[in-house]
Parts: structure tokens; sequence; C-alpha cells
């Protein structure tokens, strides 16, 4: 009995007692991970699922001609410009994220705040080119059950399209959206000085994983929707 | 077990001290560049028939995978994790695999069955 319980005291006193975790990552931080690979596992069904959609098909629609609008250009052809401006976008918001995170590491509370901002601005950008882009869409016509567009060998068009367009896009732009109002929150907190006083900026490194993990996702769709 | 604690202290560290910011903008380059890549296939490579779409799909697949990779590994600071949270978070993608494998082999059967 003695002997169970000194592996116990051992087991305590060690790494894995509970106040350390085994990973050397924080709680919150190994929570965030585990909800990030639950929600890879609802992107990829919405996202496999599409592709099995388009596998069944004998055609579908031609991204270059379905997204092909630029705005303030009139009947504009420039297939691919818009999406690229927002994947740029995208991934410029990522790199003020991880700069954000790395004057965290510094304990520079006015560099984080200043890269935390651009953050929230590029976030906010993207979502009013999503906001154009869909507003043009449904202006064609395109809508959850109906797909003005033809398929690119000239037959009907496929009428999933909408439906999985809209779905698989909305369900990102509301990631990005809550992953905007998580950074609001954080940057509030910055500013009060919660974190300086708290001596770390952990919490920017978990909303800063949420945030790279939108971008994470918009590469995956941009590939499937825009460019296959 | 002071010393024990002040070794991991000292390995976070060094961690943290390994995403400099000419590694971040380096690889903000790299994920800039992929993406370049990815247009010059198609407005360009596709449009004068270089090769068949076909191609060109499993090409965009591969450099999307390429592209998360470093997000994952750099962005989200995973490369520097301890190969236990590594093996955690990536192990169970293999799944997906599977997923796909799966509704391939659905999506053919309703592309022949259905005409």
């Amino acid at each position: 009995m003695s002997t169970v319980a000194h592996l116990e005291e051992e087991v305590k006193s060690s790494a894995w007692s509970g106040g350390k975790s085994p990973f050397s990552v924080e709680y919150g931080k190994l929570m965030m991970w585990f909800f990030l690979l639950s929600d890879v596992f609802t992107f990829s069904a919405l996202l496999i699922f599409y592709g099995a959609m388009r596998f069944k098909s004998h055609s579908w629609p031609d991204p270059d001609v379905v997204f092909k609008s630029v705005p303030g250009v009139e009947h504009g052809e420039y297939p691919l410009v818009f999406v690229g401006i927002m994947t740029f976008i995208l991934i410029a918001s990522s790199v003020t994220m991880v700069l954000a995170v790395e004057a965290g590491h510094r304990n520079s509370r006015k560099e984080v705040l200043n890269w935390m901002i651009l953050t929230i601005i590029g976030g906010f950008t993207f979502l009013g080119c999503q906001a154009w882009e869909w507003s043009h869409l449904i202006h064609e016509g395109m809508s959850l059950h109906h797909n003005p567009f033809i398929n690119a060998d000239g037959s009907t068009g496929a009428v999933q399209f909408g439906q999985l367009f809209f779905v698989i896009t909305g369900f990102h732009g509301f990631h990005v959206f809550t992953g905007v109002i998580i950074n609001i929150i954080i940057t509030i907190n910055v500013l009060i000085g919660t974190y300086e006083r708290r001596g770390h900026y952990l919490m920017v490194e978990k909303v800063g994983l949420y945030w790279h993990f939108v971008d994470l996702v918009w590469v995956f769709v941009f590939t499937l929707f825009y460019l296959v | 077990m002071s010393a024990h604690e002040t070794t991991i202290s000292h390995e976070h560290h060094e961690e943290h001290a390994s995403m400099t910011k000419s590694l971040i903008w380096k690889v903000f380059f790299i994920l800039l560049g992929v993406t370049l890549v990815e247009f010059f296939i198609a407005l360009y490579a596709l449009p004068h028939h270089w090769f068949s779409q076909e191609i060109a799909n499993f090409v965009y697949i591969a450099l999307t995978i390429v592209k998360a990779a470093y997000i994952v590994a750099y962005f989200m600071h995973l490369k520097f994790e301890k190969i236990g949270l590594i093996i955690g978070v990536v192990l169970p993608i293999v799944f997906l695999v599977y997923f796909v494998a799966l509704m391939i082999i659905e999506g053919n059967h309703l592309l022949f069955s259905i005409k």
C-alpha cells in the first residue's frame, strides 16, 4: 500500500501532476488545439462532400467564369483577381497576428496592440470583400437552391453549386467573424493592461491559433472552389 | 525538482526564440510565392495548354498542402512543440485520407450509375 502511495506522490509531483502539462503547453492552449482538431473534421466533412459532388458530376461550372468580377468594374472579366486580393488580405492578417504573438513574447504591450489592430482591420476587410462577392453572386441569381451558371461543357449547371458555395464559404465567413470578435476582446484586454498585469501574453497566442486556423481553412476553400 | 523546472522553462524560452521576425516574413513570402505559382497555373499555364486540368488539380492540391504545412508548422508554432503534441494533432488527420477514399468510391459509383 505504501508503494502505491509513494507512486501516487511521485506522479503528483512530476510533470503529470496537472499543474504542468506533459506537452509543456498551457491547459488553455492544449484545449484550443483539440477544439481546432474538431473543427478540422467539421470543415473536412463539408469540403470532402463538396469534392464527392463534383466527382460524381460529368461537368461543373467553370470558376474562371463564375468568379470573374471585381468591385467598381462593370462587366469586367478578371478571373481570380478579386479572390486573389482576398487571399492576400487573409494571409497578411495572419502575419500581423503572428507578429503580435512575437511582440507578446517580448512583453511589448504597444507593439502587441498595433499588430492586433492591424489584424482586426484585415479581418474586417476580408469580411467586407466576402459580403461584396456574396451580394454580387446573389444579384446574378445564385441562391441555396438555384444556380444560374452553366457547366464548363455547356450543359445545365449543377444545382448543388450554389448551396455548397454559400454553406461552405458562409461557415468559413462565420469563423472569420467570430475570430474578429475574439480579436477585439483580446485587444481591449491588451489596451486596459490585463496581460501586462498577468505577466504574459498567452491569450494572444491562443486567439492567434484560432486566427491562423481560419487562414488555413481559407487556403483549402480557395483551392477547391476557385482553382480546381 | 527546481532544476527540472528550470530545464523546462529554458527549453520553452528557446522554442520561442526560434520564431523570429525574419522567419515570420520568410514564411509569409513562401506562402505568397506558392499562391503566385497557383495563379500562374490558372491564368497562364492552363490557357496555353501546358498540361491538362486533371494534372493541374493534383498540383493545386499538393501546393495547398504545402501552404497548410507552413501555416501549421510556423504560424501555429506546432513545429516547435513537443513531439507528443505534434503526433496528437497530426495523426487523427489520417482518418481524413480514409474519408476521401470512401467519398471517391461513392462518387465514382454515382457517376456511372446515374446517366
